[in-house]
């Protein structure tokens, strides 16, 4: 197809997916707004007031950024895993496959549609924290860099986990088992440096770390680990899931018999 | 270029072991009504699933219109539209959402597919629904929804699998005059059906495939010539046995209806004659099946032998 036609294929993609959690926003945009809220009023009013401050900021100024990024984590995965997955089990995916798409036009306007719900959902949980707490602005772009690669990384991650599954529970393995320990212990509720040595260490492996913390700097200007690393990090995961994505695609894993 | 789809050798093994199609050849030629008949599991929906790259192959070559799959397989795409047997369509989305992505997909630019969603809905009478979710719809609006859907980036081939399973008989007419209507614009088509009869009104070609293996592959008046004898069924007055017709072999079903069957080589008014004779009143008369039903089976039969020979 020329580059037009696949303009309008992404666009055709993007458009389908946003329309999808728009449609049912009462599932998708509402409870991260009712979960933070909880946070904030848990980890910020009653806990956070006997904590004190941490990082040179009061508990509640620190834990901002790691909870929106929380969320966009959260929900860029999920939109993608559960969005392709159902194209998949409804069958609906075979429009797309037998179609003149080239595989990384279905793969960006995946990851395009996740980013688009993790942004936003970003956006909607920072409104709710300034309900709760001043929010200061260190470098912007920072905040957009980092928010941006991130979601498409854990978009991505959907795209992967949903081209494997076989059933609906198999896309809600991975975002327990693995991506909700990860975000817990990945710096959102506290700075790394006050972890003993060898946890420390082991924490430099966790990719959380560095989104939570590249984006900390962005509203703060304070972070636990190099902002340089952090994005070089961001861009290798973005390259590794990318290209195994469309090796999958390509191969029609899952999707070809 | 005069052909539309050109198969040879095609080979496909799915994982397990199970050879689904065991190197066929086929060819379909440009503006052609094409039926692609055979049972349950003899490798249609395989073919289709190739053609369409739904289906990796194992072995062989498929070109659409010039093209190779297997080195302009979005060209050879851009080329064909699909109707397949199992609705394949997001039933959470409006029908209108679900045309005018699908011709996005196709690089159609929202305005114009907009344009012709409506023309295909209206056509296909489903206007009126436009706005409904996919879930909404009978069983033979899906029908009707899936065949807009492969019209809307305008096809050169449109491939319908089983299009009008589940259709009741009036609906499935006007999906007929539907079809031709659309080859008769030039459009190539290529139909799988259970219905025989769907076969031999609509398609000018058919190819008949049978555990993996083309056992007929010819022009639809030379397959129909192939078949030798008919049984014509007979409404007649009550009898209490079977009258005697020389040269033909009956049966007296019940005490109204008395079977006949007739070679090619012999003529019915001879039946008539004898009936007459023997006082006997003919009210109706028919074929006791579909012409092409009668040789599909006696060729699927001798298909299942060569592949038990070839074992």
């Amino acid at each position: 197809m020329s580059s037009k036609s696949n303009v309008i294929a992404l666009k055709s993609i993007l458009y389908k997916e946003i329309n999808r959690f728009m449609r049912i926003w009462v599932q998708t945009l509402v409870p991260p707004a009712i979960t933070i809220s909880l946070y904030f009023v848990i980890f910020g009013e009653l806990i956070g007031s006997r904590i004190g401050q941490m990082g040179g900021f009061d508990y509640m100024s620190f834990i901002v950024p790691g909870l929106i990024m929380m969320s966009v984590i959260t929900n860029s995965y999920s939109n993608v895993a559960s969005s392709f997955f159902s194209a998949k089990w409804q069958r609906n995916v075979e429009e797309m496959l037998v179609a003149p798409v080239p595989n990384w036009v279905i793969v960006a306007g995946y990851v395009g549609g996740g980013m688009a719900r993790g942004i936003l959902v970003g956006a909607i949980v920072t409104l709710v924290s300034l309900l709760f707490v001043d929010i200061q602005i260190h470098n912007i772009w920072v905040i957009v860099v980092t928010v941006s690669l991130t979601s498409a990384t854990f978009a991505l991650g959907g795209l992967i986990n949903a081209i494997f599954a076989g059933s609906f529970d198999d896309i809600s393995i991975i975002p327990t088992f693995i991506l909700t320990p990860l975000t817990y212990l990945g710096g959102v509720f506290y700075s790394i440096t006050l972890l003993p040595d060898f946890w420390q260490g082991v924490s430099q492996i966790n990719p959380i770390v560095y989104m939570v913390n590249a984006f900390r700097y962005g509203f703060l200007g304070i972070s636990d680990v190099s902002l340089t690393l952090s994005f070089l990090v961001l861009g290798a995961f973005i390259l590794t899931l990318f290209a195994i994505a469309m090796t999958l695609i390509t191969k029609g894993i899952g999707l070809r018999s | 270029m005069d052909n539309a789809l050109e198969i040879s050798g095609l080979k496909k093994v799915y994982k397990g072991g199970f050879t689904a199609l065991k190197g066929i050849d086929l060819t379909v030629k440009q503006g052609d009504f094409f039926a692609l008949l055979g049972p349950n599991g003899a490798g249609k929906s395989t073919t289709i699933g190739v053609i369409t790259s739904l289906v990796n192959k194992s072995a062989g070559k498929v070109k659409v219109f010039g093209h190779d799959i297997d080195q302009e397989l979005e060209k050879a795409k851009s080329f064909l539209g699909l109707v397949p047997q199992e609705f394949n369509f997001n039933q959470f989305e409006t029908l209108l959402t679900i045309l005018v992505n699908q011709a996005g997909y196709y690089g159609v630019e929202r305005p114009l597919a907009f344009k012709r969603a409506e023309k295909y809905l209206k056509q296909l009478d489903l206007w009126e629904k436009r706005n409904d979710s996919g879930r909404m719809l009978s069983g033979g609006m899906k029908r009707r929804l899936m065949i807009a859907r492969a019209l809307m980036h305008e096809p050169q081939m449109l491939i319908l699998d089983e299009p009008t399973a589940g259709v009741d008989i009036e609906l499935r007419r006007s999906m007929w005059e539907f079809l031709r209507e659309l080859n008769e614009q030039g459009i190539t088509i290529i139909l799988t059906t259970h219905y025989l009869e769907e076969a031999e009104m609509l398609c000018r070609n058919i190819a008949i495939i049978d555990s993996g293996v083309i056992v007929e592959d010819t022009d639809m008046k030379s397959l129909l010539s192939k078949l030798d004898q008919e049984t014509i069924v007979f409404d007649i007055d009550k009898i209490a046995q079977a009258p005697k017709i020389n040269e033909f072999t009956s049966r007296l079903i019940d005490d109204h209806t008395l079977e006949v069957d007739v070679k090619k080589s012999q003529l019915i008014n001879h039946i008539f004659s004898q009936l007459s004779e023997q006082h006997i009143n003919v009210h109706s008369m028919r074929n006791k099946s579909n012409r092409l039903e009668e040789l599909f089976v006696s060729l699927v039969g001798s298909g299942q032998k060569v592949n038990q020979e070839s074992k």
